[in-house]
Parts: C-alpha cells; structure tokens; sequence
C-alpha cells in the first residue's frame, strides 16, 4: 500500500472538443481518482481537435481514451466512462 | 451527343495499375471510397499500396495509408522489392503511412464512444500533405479490437460518409467473408465501386484474378481478369478485346524459307497474322520457328521467342546444326528468348507474362514453341480461349505471330490439340509421311487466308545447310519421297544417260552410211564419165574417120583429073 502511495498516477484523457462524451468522461475520471487515488493522480486532457498530431502517438482510435501512462504498463480505456467497475479494474485501482 | 456523355461521365482517378485502369474505364470513382476485398494473400495490400504509390508519383496525388495490420516500416520492406520507396516519399511529403495499431489486451470499453479519434487522425494526415487519396488496409481490423458493434457499425459509415464529403478517393480493403464479400459486410456501406480480388489453385497453379463486383455510373468490364504481381507491381490484363475491329497490313514478311514464300504467293506471310505449324513430334517445328525468328532478326527487326518446352541455350545449340545462328540476333539485341516451363504459372498468368514481354519488348514478331504444352496447365477449351486472346492482341500490336503445335496423331492431323486452327490466318503441316522403310516430312498448306497459296505437297528438307522444300517426285508410280525420290531421280538419270548413248550410236551409223552412199554416187559419177568419155571417144573416131574418108575421096578426085590446078578447073566448071 505504501509503495503505492508514493507513485503518482498519470492520466491522459484524450477528448474531441467539448461533446457530452467527453464531459461526462471527465467527470466520472475525476470522480473516481478523487474517490481512489486522492492526491496521487495527475490528470492531461487532450483535445484533438486542437493537437490533431497527438492522436498517433497514443494510438487513439475511440473518443473519448483514457490512457493510463504511469503506472505501466499503458492501458487504454475507452468510452464515458459510466461503469465505475470497469474502470477501476480497467485501470487496475483497488479501491481504497 | 459528346456533351450528354459528359454531362453523366462519372469522374474517375486513375488507379495506374497497368490494366485495371483500362477494364474501368479509366479508374475508380473520384472522391468515392471503393471496396477491394479478398481473401488474405490475395494481393489487396498490394493493389492498395501501389494505388497510393503511383498516385503520388505518376499523378502527383499525395496520398495516406492507413495500415491497420501492417507497421509503417514491415510495409516499407514488404513493397521495396516492388521498387516503391516508401522512405522517401513520406520524406517528399508525398504520402503519409499511419499505422493504427488496436490492442485488445490493452484496451477496455466502458460506456458510449465515437471513433472521432480516428476521424482526426485521417484528417490530420490529409491535410498535412493535401492528400487526394487515401487507403484504409484492412479497416476490418477495428472489429476485432473494439467489441461494441453497433458503435462500430455507425462510426464506419460515418467514416465513408466523411470521406466523400473530404473529396478523397479511397481504397478501403476488406477480407472475403463467408457467403459475403468482405466479413463484415462492408460492402453494404461502400456501394460505389467493389473490387473482388481472387486467388485460385486448379491443378496446384495458382492463378490470381480480379473481378469488378460493381460499378455504380459506369460501364466496366465484367470479366475474371487474371494479374500478375511482379517485380513491378501488379498488372491486370483486360484479355478480351471485344470488338473484331482491328485495322489490318497487307505487308508482307518472309517465312525466311524462299521455297516457302514461294508457296504462299512467293510472298510469304501477312505481317500481323498469325501462323499456326503444326506437325507430329520431330518434323522440324521449332526449325521453322527458328527460322522465322532468324529472318525476322535479320530484317532488323524484334523477335520474342516463347519457349515452353526446351531452354534457349538448347535452341540456339540446335539450330547451329542446321546452319541458323540464333545468338548473334541475340548478342545485337534483336532476340529475346523467354523460356517457361508451361507448369511454372497458371494458364492465365502466362497469358499475362506474354503481355508483360511483348508490351515492353515490342517485337515485330512472336513465336510460341509449343502451345501444345499449355495443354498440361488447363483444358483445351482453356487454352484456346487463351490463345484467341493473345491472337487477338497480337493483331492490334500488328505482331506477327508463329505457334507450333504438336500433334499426337497422325491420322488426325486435321485438328490440332489446341482446336486454334480455325483462328489462325495460315497453317503449315508438318507431316511424317512413312514409306519404303523410311521417314520423309511433308509440308503442306493447310490453309492461308487472303492469299494465292500451293495446293502442293512439298518435301520438307532439313540438311546441315538448312531448311528447304523440295518438289516431290511426281513419277509414274505416283508421288515418290525421300530416298525413293532420289532413287527415282537416279533412275531418270540413268535412262537419259542410255538414251542419249543410243542416240548418238545412231547418228555415227547414219553418217556412216551416208558416207558409204556418198562414196557409191562418186564411183557411180566416176564411172558415168568414163562411160560418156569412151561414147565421146567413139563419136570423136567416126568423125575423125568421116572426115578422113571425105578427104581421101577428094584426094582421090584431084587425082583422078590429073594434075594439081584441076582445081581452078574444076572451079571454073
């Protein structure tokens, strides 16, 4: 537990404009982080539509991604992220 | 009229995949996306890949590749050997390679998406080098990574609806499904132009074609058409021409055998005509063929020599025995031998590979020794379809063409194997004809359409100095051949030889016997002047002697009167 406190979570959302998808998104992340990873996460959203070039690197298809950097190994979930459950294991969280 | 075909002309981009272009009437539909599905290894990728890759050279179209399967680098070696420098033009901003690279493991689906991800990708990499062409390989890919269906299903027809409204002629490749033509039915979205790509096996060769499924607005060709992938790309050859509307040359080439010439209007064959010999196994086809191929050569004209059955070296080795050297064509650049064996490709591909060779060597002349041997690689009806057609190009090219053909039997020679007789212009039969013990060859004309031909049967010699036709021997026994013929010959000679000896003796005893009765008439004139000599001599005497006598009866007058003057005396009385 305490090797996981020392790590900071690095989050990439990786968004197109201002859809309800991508807010909602959003929101159910910051829900679950503050829920699970308080103080220990670090959100970037991305939106394409201003940085088109991005989207190869991480190889996003589906909008909105939320990839998961740090810790490795990168994991990738897609959608608005509504089950919590699933994200959660998606995201390899164990709830507090 | 030319402006209501234009008006309702769709637009098209050329593919400038050698073929393919031509069987759509130009390429494929402007700024619409077309489905290219297959089987794996039926060549899509390819096809894809050289669409963007001659656009981008030939055209001047960037264009985008999205790889779905293959990485940007393994699709750079994959095609290198095809001599497309993907490097270098991702470097020339001429096309842009994207590798969209799905990993189930990696991924998680958790509520509502849109694939807006990949919208943006395609888009940036269009506008980053104003591409007009874009490739999706195989976009089918996205249904195995991605679980959600119906999401899935949307977003790809959004996806080809957006590509339109870019104005970005597409290739989107789909793999053959069962009973559908791409797995995921993607040809109910994409239903402007389909593209069926096909690798069969008959016979264990395998034969790749492709097939027009659909062309929304055009006229296309409809047929299987095989293809070839080679060292440079693909080619597609649209074999059938559908028209008999060819113009044609009443020129003339030789057969490079006078005697031969001879018998076709001493002229010999039409150039653009095809000429089919025919003859059982060792009556000297290819030595025709070799031949022809020399005399074309040395006219300084192209020749292409089709070898199916012996390798060239073989040929050239041969044909020196026969007094025609075939290599110094070859060294000057005038003859190309292209020796296959009939099993190495499909019926079909071959057909391709002779395109491929003609089109790029454009010979004045094409010989194909022997047909005979496709038969092994498809069915008769097969190979005549085949050859209608490659005669049938020949004829637009005005390439004069030379088949032999072997036939199996010799009592019916009347049909060749490959049934081609009836398409050919002019045939030769090459004919064993067995008699007294030996093996003689015949040649006839069978038939040579347009001209004056020899209804003769002609002896047809091969000696160390070449090729010639002989008159045969038309003796009192009937037509005689081969060593009868010289027998015959012989034969004549020696009856001249014994005439001509009894002639003379002849003549010596007439001129005897003249002589004989010109030596009687000199004795006989001899002895008629004798004869009149000794009748003159009498009548000479007795006038002589008349005279004689009237003188001594004056003598004896002057005497009786007495003296000398009586005379005067007497004159006085």
């Amino acid at each position: 537990m305490t090797e996981e406190k020392d790590k900071t979570w690095e989050l990439r959302l990786y968004v197109a404009g201002k859809t309800t998808k991508s807010a909602t998104a959003l929101q159910n992340l910051k829900k679950y982080c503050e829920e699970h990873l308080q103080g220990q996460y670090r959100i970037e959203v991305i939106d394409l539509l201003v940085n088109p070039q991005l989207a190869e690197g991480d190889q996003i298809l589906a909008i909105p991604t939320l990839v998961r950097k740090v810790p490795e190994p990168i994991r990738k979930i897609i959608g608005d992220l509504s089950n919590e459950e699933k994200v959660l294991v998606g995201l390899n969280i164990r709830p507090l | 009229m030319n402006k209501v075909n234009n008006l309702y002309r769709l637009p098209k981009t050329p593919t400038g995949i050698a073929g393919l272009d031509q069987i759509t009437e130009g390429g494929i539909p402007k700024g619409r996306p077309t489905l290219v599905c297959g089987e794996a290894g039926s060549g899509k990728t390819l096809l894809s890949i050289e669409f963007i890759v001659r656009g981008a050279v030939e055209y001047n179209e960037p264009g985008v590749f999205m790889a779905f399967e293959e990485k940007a680098e393994e699709l750079e070696m994959n095609v290198a050997s095809l001599g497309f420098d993907l490097k270098g033009l991702q470097e020339e901003k001429k096309i842009r390679i994207d590798h969209v690279h799905i990993e189930m493991s990696e991924i998680e689906e958790t509520g509502e998406y849109d694939l807006d991800g990949l919208f943006i990708r395609l888009g940036h990499a269009i506008d980053s080098i104003g591409a007009k062409r874009v490739v999706l390989d195989t976009i089918e890919n996205l249904f195995s990574g991605l679980t959600n269906q119906s999401i899935l299903r949307a977003e790809l027809r959004r996806l080809f609806h957006w590509l339109k409204d870019k104005g970005v002629t597409a290739i989107i490749t789909g793999e053959r499904g069962e009973g559908h033509l791409t797995r995921q039915g993607l040809e109910e979205y994409v239903s402007d132009c389909v593209i069926l790509l096909d690798h069969r096996i008959i016979n264990q060769i395998s034969t790749r074609r492709l097939r027009i499924v659909k062309y929304r607005g055009s006229v296309h060709g409809t047929n299987e058409y095989p293809f070839l992938i080679d060292e440079d790309g693909i080619s597609v050859l649209p074999v059938t021409s559908l028209t008999l509307e060819k113009p044609v040359l009443s020129d003339r080439v030789s057969s490079g055998i006078p005697a031969l010439d001879n018998m076709l209007d001493k002229k010999g064959f039409f150039k653009g005509s095809s000429v089919l010999v025919s003859g059982t196994a060792g009556t000297g086809k290819t030595s025709i063929a070799a031949y022809f191929a020399s005399a074309t050569c040395r006219r300084g004209e192209k020749c292409i020599y089709f070898a199916f059955e012996e390798s060239p070296q073989q040929i050239v080795r041969n044909m020196r025995s026969i007094n025609v050297d075939l290599q110094q064509h070859i060294d000057k650049g005038l003859l190309k031998f292209y020796a296959a064996r009939p099993t190495m490709h499909g019926l079909e591909m071959h057909l391709v590979s002779l395109y491929k060779q003609i089109k790029r060597f454009k010979p004045a002349a094409v010989v194909l020794d022997p047909i005979t041997n496709l038969v092994t690689i498809g069915s008769v009806s097969e190979v005549k379809s085949m050859l209608i057609r490659l005669i049938d190009f020949l004829q637009e090219e005005h390439i004069t063409v030379m088949f032999t053909a072997l036939t199996l039997n010799s009592i019916v020679t009347e049909q060749t194997d490959e049934g081609v007789s009836s398409l050919v212009d002019a045939w030769l039969l090459v004919r064993d004809i067995e008699y007294n013990g030996e093996r003689n060859r015949g040649m006839y004309i069978m038939k040579s359409r347009g001209m004056k031909h020899s209804n003769q049967v002609r002896e047809f010699v091969i000696t160390d100095k070449g090729l010639d036709l002989v008159d045969v021997f038309l003796g009192p026994d009937g037509v005689l051949i081969g060593s009868a013929r010289e027998a015959e010959l012989l034969k004549e000679h020696t009856n001249e030889v014994i005439k001509s000896n009894a002639e003379s003796s002849k003549d010596r005893e007439i001129s005897r016997k003249r002589k004989v009765l010109e030596a009687k008439i000199a004795s006989l004139q001899t002895e008629f002047e004798s004869v009149e000599e000794e009748l003159n001599k009498v009548y000479v005497e007795e006038k002589l002697k008349q005279d004689i006598l009237d003188k001594n009866r004056k003598d004896l007058t002057e005497l009786r009167r007495g003296h000398a003057d009586s005379g005067e005396k007497e004159g006085n009385l």
